[in-house]
């Protein structure tokens, strides 16, 4: 019995020994990997994919899937830049009202996937490509630029930026701590916490086993549904307002195939993808281990061909290794 | 003298895990005549003729056609040898022809032997129904025939086929009236042509009608073979004793005693209720009262129970619950007012397989130990454990996957959530489907116990001696209607089949 309490806790932990494995052998071949301007470098890059695959989380945990966040990063952007540029609003404002669009985005993917009864990848690739759409529309086909520091609401951001923070410039380059970082240790706790504390994650654990038995329980799926679509654009216009805090500049084809990256890390920290299984710890490993691959193979030099090789096989294995245990359970 | 069977079946037994669903039954088919297969819901009927085509495979015993000898069948062979089944889902691919159904898997080719010949299947298609005297359009897309059709459809193609054996698993049951007058047409004309055909039906007015011979079987057993009396004088002495033959042994002592707590106290009422299914019920539920509802599969007793849970809306009459008219509209609201489902099929509606037990017996209350969405857990672990006692659910931890516990217990897991969420009347649809004897018995103590502390049961169930020996009072549907209403001193296994196959005795004719 001991034992095999052992053996469960390594096994849902092993993945953070490939992450730690992984580190090891890039930190081998160089150095540098392991220096503090890398590893804040990484934690600002891997930023972006954390605070959105709290969304997607939830999502694959109800055996669904959001294919709309990419686009609803980019729209994001060109709206945020859009407002504050051309129609000299506030920032704040700005980053609320695109963050909201954002959430009723994730309402209309809910009442696609919830009401209508589209199979959610259909519905939200209907979305994917609709707000892309949009995002081209708005933004004309042109990035709204570099307009960080000249802009007077934007200026703002230099000292407020997401990227990082006014107050730790005196410690030095190195010692800045990414604000974005910041950002998506607070959201992984906000997730967690919705997980494990409150009675939606176990909604969503119960909805990604059976829904019919679910409903029967009293869980109102539906509700539960559009909940968790909203949550995702949620999560994802937040990584869209940190994006735009790091680039400077909108544009409108920011993120294509940002969710397959996204899913990438969420299905690699062991979210089934036939939903009810998985753990937020997990999908920290799983953003960690890709964040450190790209940075891995960057500083490597691996071409950016490779790359989209090694990252499409990682997906592949990640599924392969959960299909196959469940075949092997269900033998 | 060797009579001449077209197909045998000789002590087939067959065993799954746990269970022994067949023990031991013969069957033999004459060739041109037809046979009624009767037993009890769960008596094997389906199996065996599962076993004759190859689906299932028997433990032992043998299975001759034309006296040629086969330890097992495979579909491939029962086709080649002239066997073929009409299961009562149907087999047809809707939205395809009916002349493609015909030829499905095994297409006329022209003579490139690569492109189909639509044509020729058509021809063939209209020839096979002209010889059953039906007119289907062979180019019709079945999902746009009725149901009769699609099923002339399955029969048309065995034939087309060579099926000198036809197996009918309760083909009347989705049928119209006139429908099923079609169906029998067709069935005698196919045994005047030399076709041997196993016609399994509840509905023992039919049996008579049709068959030669009427075989019983009972607990995967058989049990006896009559020869059919066509004459109606002696049916109802002859359905009387087939009853007898199918319920078979005494019912013996296997329910624990109960004190009488039925009260005064009307805790659901419904009226005149019409929807899914279901046309015009009405009956009442006393607190500490057990109410049986009998019936056969598909007599609209699981949909009566998802109007009244509020997962299936009605289209009128009134539901009333502890006096007050409700609506429920979903699930969710039914359970806030105290009513609870235990559902037939507990892995695929009930417990949560793959959620502790914990998360399952707190599930409908979530929202209620919750403060600000953020759970007390406290609470929740002390109502897991308090149930975990109180009705002895056997389990390492509460923290146990449902899916790892066995039937009786992941029912008791069902039964710890509805207590859980204080409800005050519990319906239970088949109660013990599936579970062990032992566990049987912990059920029925426990519905005891409910009623005592005077909850209002109502329990669905096609075991008859379950129905009888738990109920307090039994009223019993068939399609979708309600046949009668019998007190605890009226209870008898022949009075509900009767009523259950849509019968109404002659002596109760006045009272319904």
């Amino acid at each position: 019995m001991q034992e095999n309490k052992f053996a469960a806790a390594f096994k849902q932990n092993a993945i953070w020994l490939v992450f730690i494995v992984e580190v090891a052998i890039f930190a081998y071949f160089n150095p540098k990997f392991l220096s503090l301007a890398n590893i804040v470098n990484i934690s600002r890059q891997v930023s972006y994919y954390g605070i959105a695959s709290i969304g997607m989380t939830f999502v694959i945990l109800i055996a669904g899937i959001d294919l709309s966040i990419g686009s609803i990063i980019a729209l994001v952007n060109v709206v945020c830049a859009y407002l504050m540029m051309n129609m000299g609003w506030n920032m704040w404002l700005a980053i609320l009202v695109s963050i909201l669009m954002a959430i009723l985005i994730g309402v209309l993917n809910g009442w696609m996937v919830a009401s209508i009864g589209i199979p959610a990848i259909i519905a939200t690739f209907a979305s994917q490509t609709i707000f892309r759409g949009c995002a081209y529309l708005l933004s004309g086909g042109l990035p709204i630029p570099g307009v960080v520091l000249e802009h007077p609401t934007f200026g703002f951001f230099a000292r407020w930026s997401l990227n990082r923070w006014e107050i730790f410039k005196s410690m030095g380059e190195v010692g800045l701590i990414p604000i974005c970082a910041i950002i998506m240790i607070l959201c992984f706790a906000v997730g967690s916490f919705i997980l494990n504390k409150s009675y939606f994650g176990r909604y969503f654990y119960a909805i990604g086993g059976n829904e019919e038995a679910s409903e029967l329980s009293g869980i109102r799926v539906n509700k539960m549904k559009y909940l968790i679509y909203a949550l995702s654009g949620f999560f994802a216009g937040l990584a869209g307002i940190v994006l735009l805090s790091r680039s400077g500049s909108a544009q409108s084809t920011a993120a294509i195939g940002f969710e397959f990256e996204v899913i990438t890390c969420v299905v690699l920290g062991g979210v089934s993808v036939a939903g009810g299984i998985g753990r937020m710890s997990g999908v920290i490993a799983g953003v960690l281990i890709i964040g450190s691959l790209k940075s891995g193979m960057i500083m490597m030099n691996v071409s950016e061909y490779t790359q989209m090789v090694v990252q499409g096989l990682v997906l592949a294995v990640a599924v392969g290794v959960d299909c196959f245990s469940k075949k092997r359970q269900a033998s | 003298m060797a009579e001449d069977y077209v197909l045998e079946l000789e002590h087939i037994r067959k065993e799954y895990p746990g269970v022994v669903a067949l023990k031991d039954v013969t069957l033999q088919l004459r060739r041109g005549e037809i046979l009624g297969l009767i037993g009890e819901n769960g008596a094997g009927k389906s199996t065996l003729i599962k076993c004759c085509s190859g689906a299932v495979i028997p433990t032992s015993g043998k299975i001759k056609i034309n006296g040629k000898e086969f330890d097992r069948m495979s579909p491939q062979l029962a086709a080649e040898n002239g066997i073929a089944i009409i299961y009562q889902e149907f087999n047809n691919v809707g939205e395809l022809s009916a002349a493609e159904n015909m030829f499905l898997g095994r297409p006329i080719l022209k003579k490139n032997g690569i492109v189909i010949d639509r044509k020729a299947m058509e021809e063939e298609a209209a020839k096979a129904f002209a010889q059953l005297n039906i007119k289907i359009d062979p180019r019709a897309l079945v999902k746009n025939l009725s149901v009769g059709y699609q099923q002339m459809v399955e029969i048309a193609k065995a034939i087309q086929q060579n099926a000198q054996v036809l197996i009918m698993d309760e083909p009347s049951a989705p049928l119209t009236t006139n429908e099923v007058e079609s169906m029998f047409k067709v069935v005698e004309l196919l045994k005047s042509r030399g076709v041997s055909i196993i016609y399994i039906s509840h509905r023992l007015e039919e049996i008579f009608r049709l068959s030669d011979r009427i075989e019983v079987i009972r607990d995967g057993e058989y049990v006896d073979t009559l020869i059919t009396d066509k004459d109606p004088a002696t049916i109802p002495h002859q359905v009387d004793e087939l009853i007898k033959l199918m319920v078979g042994r005494e019912m013996t002592q296997k329910y624990p005693p109960r004190k009488p707590c039925v009260r005064d106290d009307v805790v659901l009422e419904l009226q005149h209720v019409f929807g899914n299914g279901d046309e015009d019920i009405s009956f009442q539920v006393h607190a500490g009262e057990v109410l049986g509802l009998g019936g056969l599969v598909g007599a609209g007793r699981t949909e009566i129970a998802q109007v009244i849970f509020g997962a299936r809306p009605k289209d009128s009459g009134k539901i009333i619950f502890m006096g007050k008219e409700i609506n429920p509209h979903a699930t969710r609201a039914a359970i806030d007012e105290g009513i609870a489902l235990l559902p037939e099929d507990r892995k695929r509606h009930g417990a949560l397989l793959t959620n502790s037990i914990k998360n399952n017996i707190s599930m409908p209350i979530y929202e209620r130990i919750s403060k600000a969405t953020v759970i007390d857990s406290k609470t929740e672990h002390a109502t897991a454990e308090k149930y975990r006692e109180d009705i002895q659910i056997k389990c390492p931890s509460i923290h146990q996957l449902v899916k790892n516990l066995s039937g009786g217990n992941q029912q008791k897991v069902i039964l710890a959530k509805w207590l859980a969420a204080n409800s005050k009347l519990i319906i239970f649809d088949e109660p013990t489907r599936g579970i062990d004897v032992g566990a049987k018995f912990e059920i029925y103590k426990l519905i005891n116990d409910l009623v005592e502390d005077g909850v209002a049961v109502l329990m669905i169930s096609s075991e008859m001696e379950e129905l009888i020996g738990m109920s307090d009072r039994i009223i019993v549907l068939a399609e979708g209607k309600m046949m009668g209403e019998l007190q605890k001193d009226e209870f008898n296994a022949d009075t509900i089949l009767t009523y259950a196959s849509g019968i109404v005795p002659e002596n109760k004719k006045e009272a319904v």
